[in-house]
C-alpha cells in the first residue's frame, strides 16, 4: 500500500501529553474529536512545526518533518493552518494577507494576481483590498483559508475553523468546505469539538481524550460503536448500562439486564457468563405507540415510567426509568405530535423496544451516571 | 537663550534616541517572546534607571569611565581620549539612563501582538527576520515611536546624571539643562526663564504625543 499523504505519531509526558497516531490520506478530511483540553490543537501545532514534541514523527509525501534526528521549522513545511481566530495581519488588506504567503521572489503583480484569484476562489472577489477589521467573521476566515492556501500546501488544518461565527454563518461556511474538499487533493485535519460537525464533514475521525487517540474510523461507525466506555462517553453515548452475556445462541448473543433477557447481535468475544457494558442510540429505542400497536414490539420490548419529558422542537426528549427504577435511565426522542397522540408526559408508564441491532456490547467499565461528563 | 546649549542638547537627544532604538527593539523583542534564565534580572536592569538617583549611576559611570579603571584605559588607547566630560561619554551615559524609557514601550508594543499572528507569520513561509520586519514592526510601530519621543524628551531634560558625567563645558558637555541651573546660579533669570518654558512646552509636546500615540495603538489592536 502506499505510504499515506501524512502520517504522525507523537508521543511526549509533558508540557502536554500526548500519544496520538493517525493517517491521514490525500484529499481525506479527517476530524480530530474530543473534549477541551484532549490535545486537538496541540497536535494540530506539531503537525505545523510550531511545537517539536518529545519524540514522534510526521512525515508528509514521503518526507520526514519531524523524527529522532529530524526537525523541520515551520517555515520549511508548506502547511497552511486555519487559526481559530483566523490570526489575519490586521494592517495588511485581504489580497496582502494572502500575498504574504506567496513567495516574495515572485513578480508583485503576479502576487496580486494569485492572490486575487485564491480570494475569488473563497467567493471573497471584490474584497482585496478591505482591511481584516473592514470584514465580517465569515469573510476574516475565508481570507485565512486563502492565506493558507496560497503556500501551497501540502497538508490543511483547520483548527476550530467555525467556532467564532454565528450558526448561520457556520452552516454556510460548513457547506463550502464540503464543496471546495472536492477540489483540494491534499490531506485535511480538521479539529473540532463538535460531533456533529465532524460527522457532517469528515471522512474519518479520530477520537482523543488526554492527548491519546482512542479510537478512529468513519463518523457512524465511531459514534454508533465505541470500542469502549471512555468512547462511548466521549461522543456523548448516552444509554449506557451494565448486563451480562447469557449465551451465544441462535445467530444472536443473549444479554441479562435488569429482568429482562435482550437478544443482541451476535458478540463471541464476550464469553458466555461474563459482565460487559452495553449501550443502544437514542435512535434504536422505539416507542410502543397506543395509537398504532406494531409486531416489531415483541423485539426486546422494556417497559418504565417516564421520569423526564422535555418537548425540543419538533422532538421531545424523554428519560424512561426502566421497570421504575429511578437509577436506570433509558434516553430517546419521539416526535412532538407523537407524544401528544400517546398521552406521553413525566410520570405516565410507557414501553419501548430496544431494537437489537442496534444493541452494541463494549468490555465491562463502570457505568455510573454519577462519572459521566456533563 | 544659550543656543550652543540647546542645540547640543537636541544633538544628544537625537543621537541617543537613534542609537537606543535598535537596542530597544532587541531587547524589548527577547524580553515579549522569549523565555530565558535571568529574564527577571535583565527586566530589573532595564528598569533600574527608573528609581536610581540620577547621580548614582553617574557616579559609577564616572569610575568606569575614569582613565585609572580598566574600561576607561581600555578606551583611551582604542580612541586615544578619554569618555568623561566629553559629548561621548554623555552619549553613552544618556544611552543608559533611557534604557526603560526606549525599552518598556518596545516590549508593550510587541506584547501586544498576538502570538498566533507571528505563527502566522512563521507559516507563511517567512523568516523569522522577515516576520518581523513585514509583520511584527509594522504593528508594534506605535510603541516605536512612544520609545523614541520619550527617549527624546528624557535626554533634553537629563541634568544629573549629565551634570556628573559631562561636567559643564560649553560646547561639549553644556545641555540645556546644565544651562539652565547656570543662569540661575548666575542670577540670570530672564535667560534661565526663556530656556526653562522652552523645555516645558517640548516636553509637554513630547508627553502629549505619548498618549496620543497610546490612543492609537489602542484602537488598532
Amino acid at each position: 500500500m502506499a505510504e499515506p499523504a501524512l502520517s504522525v505519531e507523537l508521543e511526549q509526558g509533558a508540557p502536554i501529553p500526548l500519544a496520538a497516531r493517525f493517517e491521514c490520506g490525500e484529499g481525506e478530511l479527517l476530524a480530530l474529536v474530543g473534549p477541551s483540553g484532549s490535545g486537538k490543537t496541540t497536535i494540530l501545532r506539531a503537525i505545523a512545526g510550531l511545537i517539536r514534541p518529545a519524540a514522534g514523527r510526521v512525515r508528509a509525501n514521503g518526507a520526514v518533518w519531524v523524527d529522532e534526528h529530524t526537525y523541520v521549522p515551520p517555515q520549511g513545511r508548506r502547511v497552511g493552518l486555519v487559526f481559530q481566530h483566523y490570526a489575519l495581519f490586521p494592517h495588511l488588506t485581504a489580497s496582502g494577507n494572502v500575498q504574504a504567503a506567496l513567495p516574495p521572489t515572485l513578480p508583485r503583480e503576479m502576487r496580486a494576481s494569485i492572490a486575487g484569484e485564491l480570494l475569488e476562489f473563497v467567493r471573497l472577489g471584490g474584497l482585496e483590498d478591505r482591511l481584516p477589521r473592514q470584514l465580517s467573521g465569515g469573510q476574516q476566515q475565508r481570507v485565512a483559508l486563502a492565506r493558507a492556501l496560497a503556500r501551497d500546501p501540502q497538508v490543511l488544518l483547520l483548527d476550530e475553523p467555525f467556532s467564532a461565527v454565528d450558526q448561520v454563518t457556520r452552516r454556510r461556511l460548513q457547506r463550502e468546505l464540503a464543496q471546495m474538499r472536492q477540489r483540494l487533493k491534499i490531506p485535511i485535519v480538521l479539529v473540532t469539538h463538535d460531533l456533529e460537525e465532524a460527522a457532517t464533514l469528515a471522512d474519518r475521525m479520530v477520537v482523543l481524550h488526554h492527548g491519546r487517540t482512542l479510537q478512529s474510523g468513519p463518523p457512524f461507525d465511531v459514534l454508533a460503536r465505541p470500542q469502549s466506555v471512555e468512547i462511548a462517553r466521549l461522543v456523548d453515548y448516552r444509554n449506557l448500562f451494565t448486563g451480562r452475556v447469557v449465551a451465544h445462541e441462535a445467530g444472536c448473543t443473549r444479554l441479562a439486564w435488569l429482568d429482562h433477557v435482550l437478544e443482541a447481535p451476535l458478540a463471541e468475544a464476550f464469553a458466555a457468563g461474563s459482565e460487559v457494558s452495553w449501550g443502544i442510540l437514542p435512535a434504536h429505542c422505539v416507542l410502543h405507540r397506543r395509537d398504532r400497536p406494531s409486531r416489531g414490539e415483541h423485539e426486546n420490548p422494556v417497559a418504565g415510567v417516564i421520569g423526564e419529558f422535555l418537548p425540543f422542537g419538533e422532538n421531545a426528549a424523554i428519560t424512561l426509568h426502566v421497570g421504575g427504577r429511578q437509577d436506570v435511565e433509558l434516553h430517546f426522542s419521539v416526535p412532538t405530535h407523537v407524544a401528544a397522540r400517546n398521552g406521553l408526559r413525566a410520570g405516565v408508564e410507557a414501553g419501548v423496544s430496544l431494537l437489537r441491532e442496534g444493541i452494541h456490547l463494549m468490555p465491562h467499565d463502570r457505568v455510573d451516571p454519577a462519572a459521566r461528563p456533563r | 537663550m544659550d543656543w550652543t546649549a540647546f542645540t547640543l542638547s537636541l544633538k544628544l537627544a537625537a543621537a541617543t534616541a537613534l542609537l537606543l532604538l535598535p537596542l530597544a527593539v532587541g531587547l524589548g523583542h527577547a524580553l515579549a517572546w522569549r523565555k530565558f534564565r535571568g529574564k527577571s534580572a535583565l527586566e530589573a536592569i532595564v528598569a533600574l534607571p527608573l528609581v536610581l538617583p540620577p547621580t548614582v549611576l553617574g557616579y559609577y559611570l564616572l569610575v568606569t569611565f575614569a582613565p585609572t579603571s580598566a574600561f576607561g584605559q581600555l578606551y583611551q588607547q582604542l580612541v586615544g581620549a578619554t569618555l568623561a566630560f566629553s559629548f561621548e561619554g554623555l552619549l553613552v551615559a544618556s544611552v543608559i539612563a533611557n534604557l526603560p524609557f526606549a525599552v518598556q514601550p518596545v516590549q508593550r508594543g510587541f506584547e501586544a501582538i498576538a502570538p498566533e499572528v507571528r505563527e502566522a507569520a512563521w507559516l507563511c513561509g517567512m523568516s523569522r527576520l522577515r516576520a518581523l520586519w513585514k509583520i511584527e514592526l509594522p504593528l508594534a510601530w506605535p510603541g516605536l515611536l512612544t520609545a523614541a519621543v520619550l527617549t527624546f524628551a528624557h535626554t533634553l531634560g537629563e541634568f544629573g546624571v549629565v551634570l556628573m558625567v559631562g561636567g559643564n563645558i560649553p560646547g561639549e558637555t553644556r545641555t540645556v539643562a546644565i544651562a539652565i541651573y547656570d543662569r540661575a546660579q548666575a542670577l540670570d533669570e530672564r535667560a534661565a526663564g526663556v530656556m526653562a518654558a522652552t523645555l516645558l512646552v517640548l516636553s509637554f509636546v513630547a508627553i502629549s504625543l505619548v498618549y496620543w500615540l497610546d490612543r492609537v495603538r489602542r484602537r488598532h489592536g
